[in-house]
């Protein structure tokens, strides 16, 4: 699903410049659950905005669904994401003035859905993750777990190839993280390919594969017993 | 999506207007700068037309390049002749200048009793009587000035002239200071200077400066000319010209063409007097062109305000709203996408305050109609806006919303999106 050859990334630091990426190499195959671990400053984030097309890569190939990611302008990088990926933030994202359903219908209207129909899926969406006697509710009414509820489930109505997570439990208690990983698992379950982004442990070892990064290498990739987020509900 | 299709999509204006009414207090200060400015533009402008039609309707009865032509003294010796010596225009004046000069269109000769010279003719009927002013007219003078008559009457006419009927055209007031309530004049006679005529209409005044009153009363001019003696002696021509050439040159040829034949000088700007209606009214125009100009541009500098206004406060929200923005490009919104949206906010904004701004002008001018309704000295009639104008404005504050809605749409373009995404 994912293939990575040689990443390289800098940033422009004044004079001196910053070499956060060193040449990553990994695949990825669909209905994987990786987790990518490493502390701050690892490149982890970078990575993680490279695959996500927010940041584009000095040097390496990148090939999404067979389709090389390369010489995208910005019209092109957004379409890409729309029709590619979907992404679930720290702080949540959601826009604020918006319900719960106008939320998740968001990247359905960027797909020219029509109101109806787009609706229809954004309420079955929001079924999917528990919330839909909440879809009248703005984000301001909405607990922390739920409202990552509410961003998984407008990251998945996209029907996205790939669910890019960036610290989905950052912002959550231990009890509500194990719930949002809990569902997380089951989208994987059903055959979703999933980068979770985070530095705790025990989230890390409900994926099945975690690879390590530190100081813009790769230093370990191991596939593991993956822990259900289940058995901590 | 073509930026054509994506204005007449709606899903657009609902995601507009959803961003719009979800911000109430930004919405409704942004607002009311351009309200304001299209507010001051339609009071201002429909007051300028207001006063424009006073004035119109101040000239209404009289045609706009007439003017009045009198003999005075002269103050130049000439041609044998010592200096102050009365001047009287003749009856064969008129055709004179009719002949030599083509712009003239009507010219008519007026005498009059109780106006400029002598006293008010004493005007008996039955056992009331009062004084009244007495004019000689010919039925081509309402070519130039319209008398209204009351239904039933008529103005003086040719047969008239031609029999010198003793016959009168009274005023309102005449008719009723000598007439009973509800007495028809029409056929009465009256007494004028101890000589009967015949009542054949009764007229309309019309208030509008000039000279004339309610109770004047016409009578024939050869009629006139029999009972007063004047002979070929004319008070003053009345003189209307064609409607496109320039009354005061006509002023100019008439006055010099006069002095020729009484042998006056022609450096003598005293032997003939002369009002120029058609340069007063030229010069009130001038006045109401130029209030007209100044409601524009005033109105137009307010609007231009109120829509930078617009542009200044979505400039600020495009950076507080930094991190919508980065989210909606992350699920997938195409950098014109979202430019356009922020373009369509604004001009949807202007819009609304622009419509929003018309109503309550036209509220506005709609109290001041009704408060002036009443004032028949006072110049002011129907004060309004021309529909052209009001699109006009609606135009420009779209063309001016679009164009400022840029500035933000443009920043809210540079922004990246992982920029915005960024964890504090």
């Amino acid at each position: 699903m994912i293939q990575i050859k040689n990443l390289h990334k800098s940033y422009k630091m004044g004079t001196s410049s910053l070499h956060v990426l060193k040449g990553i190499n990994f695949n990825i195959e669909e209905g994987e659950l990786v987790a990518i671990m490493g502390s701050s400053g690892s490149g982890k984030s970078t990575l993680l905005n490279i695959l996500g097309m927010l940041d584009i890569a000095d040097e390496g190939d990148y090939i999404l669904d067979n389709v090389p990611i390369k010489n995208l302008n910005e019209t092109k990088a957004a379409k890409y994401r729309n029709k590619f990926l979907g992404f679930v933030f720290q702080s949540f994202n959601l826009i604020n003035y918006k319900t719960a359903l106008e939320n998740v219908s968001l990247p359905l209207y960027y797909q020219g859905i029509a109101r109806k129909e787009r609706q229809e899926l954004a309420l079955d969406y929001l079924e999917r993750v528990g919330l839909k006697e909440w879809s009248t509710h703005l984000p301001s009414e909405l607990s922390g777990g739920q409202k990552q509820r509410v961003a998984i489930a407008r990251a998945m109505a996209s029907k996205p190839k790939v669910l890019l997570a960036d610290e989905p439990t950052g912002a959550l208690d231990s009890k509500t993280s194990f719930e949002v990983m809990d569902l997380i698992q089951k989208i994987n379950e059903e055959g979703k390919t999933i980068l979770v982004v985070t530095h705790e442990k025990d989230i890390a070892q409900m994926c099945k594969r975690i690879v390590k990064l530190k100081d813009g290498v790769i230093i370990e990739d191991n596939k593991i017993k993956q822990i259900l987020a289940s058995s901590y509900v | 999506m073509s930026s054509f299709k994506v204005i007449f999509d709606k899903d657009t204006w609902q995601e507009i207007f959803g961003s719009i009414s979800k911000n109430k207090t930004r919405t409704i200060i942004t607002v009311i700068g351009v309200l304001w400015g299209i507010f001051i533009y339609i009071t201002l402008s429909g007051a300028a037309k207001g006063l424009d039609n006073g004035f119109e309707r101040q000239f209404e009865n009289i045609a706009m390049n007439s003017m009045f032509i009198w003999g005075q003294r002269t103050s130049i010796p000439y041609a044998g002749y010592k200096i102050g010596r009365n001047i009287r225009l003749r009856l064969s004046d008129i055709d004179y200048i009719k002949k030599t000069i083509p712009e003239v269109q009507y010219a008519v000769p007026r005498n009059s009793r109780g106006v400029f010279t002598g006293a008010p003719p004493l005007v008996v009927r039955k056992n009331k009587s009062n004084n009244y002013a007495v004019y000689g007219d010919f039925p081509e003078f309402t070519k130039i000035a319209t008398k209204k008559i009351y239904d039933g009457g008529r103005f003086i006419n040719e047969e008239d002239i031609k029999f010198k009927r003793k016959v009168c055209v009274i005023g309102e007031r005449t008719h009723t200071e000598l007439f009973e309530k509800d007495e028809n004049p029409i056929g009465q006679y009256i007494r004028i200077d101890n000589i009967y005529f015949q009542v054949i209409g009764v007229h309309k005044f019309i208030p509008g400066g000039g000279f004339e009153s309610d109770g004047d009363i016409f009578i024939p001019y050869e009629t006139f000319r029999k009972i007063y003696n004047t002979g070929n002696w004319v008070q003053w021509f009345t003189i209307a010209a064609y409607d496109d050439v320039d009354v005061i040159e006509v002023e100019k040829n008439i006055k010099a063409t006069l002095k020729r034949i009484h042998k006056v000088s022609p450096d003598d700007e005293r032997a003939f007097g002369g009002f120029n209606l058609g340069e007063i009214f030229n010069k009130i125009v001038g006045f109401s062109k130029g209030m007209t100009l100044l409601s524009l541009i005033v109105g137009i500098a307010t609007i231009l305000a109120g829509v930078i206004g617009i542009g200044n406060i979505l400039l600020i929200s495009v950076k507080e709203r930094t991190k919508e923005l980065g989210v909606r490009r992350a699920l997938g919104a195409t950098p014109s996408e979202v430019r356009n949206q922020i373009i369509l906010e604004s001009v949807f904004l202007t819009l609304i305050a622009g419509v929003i701004g018309i109503i309550l002008g036209a509220f506005v001018l709609f109290g001041i109609n009704a408060s002036t309704q009443d004032l028949t000295d006072f110049p002011y009639t129907n004060p309004t806006v021309p529909i052209p104008f009001v699109l006009g404005a609606l135009f420009i504050m779209v063309f001016l919303g679009t164009l400022i809605g840029l500035i933000p749409a443009q920043r809210a373009v540079s922004i990246k999106p992982i920029d915005a995404l960024r964890e504090e």
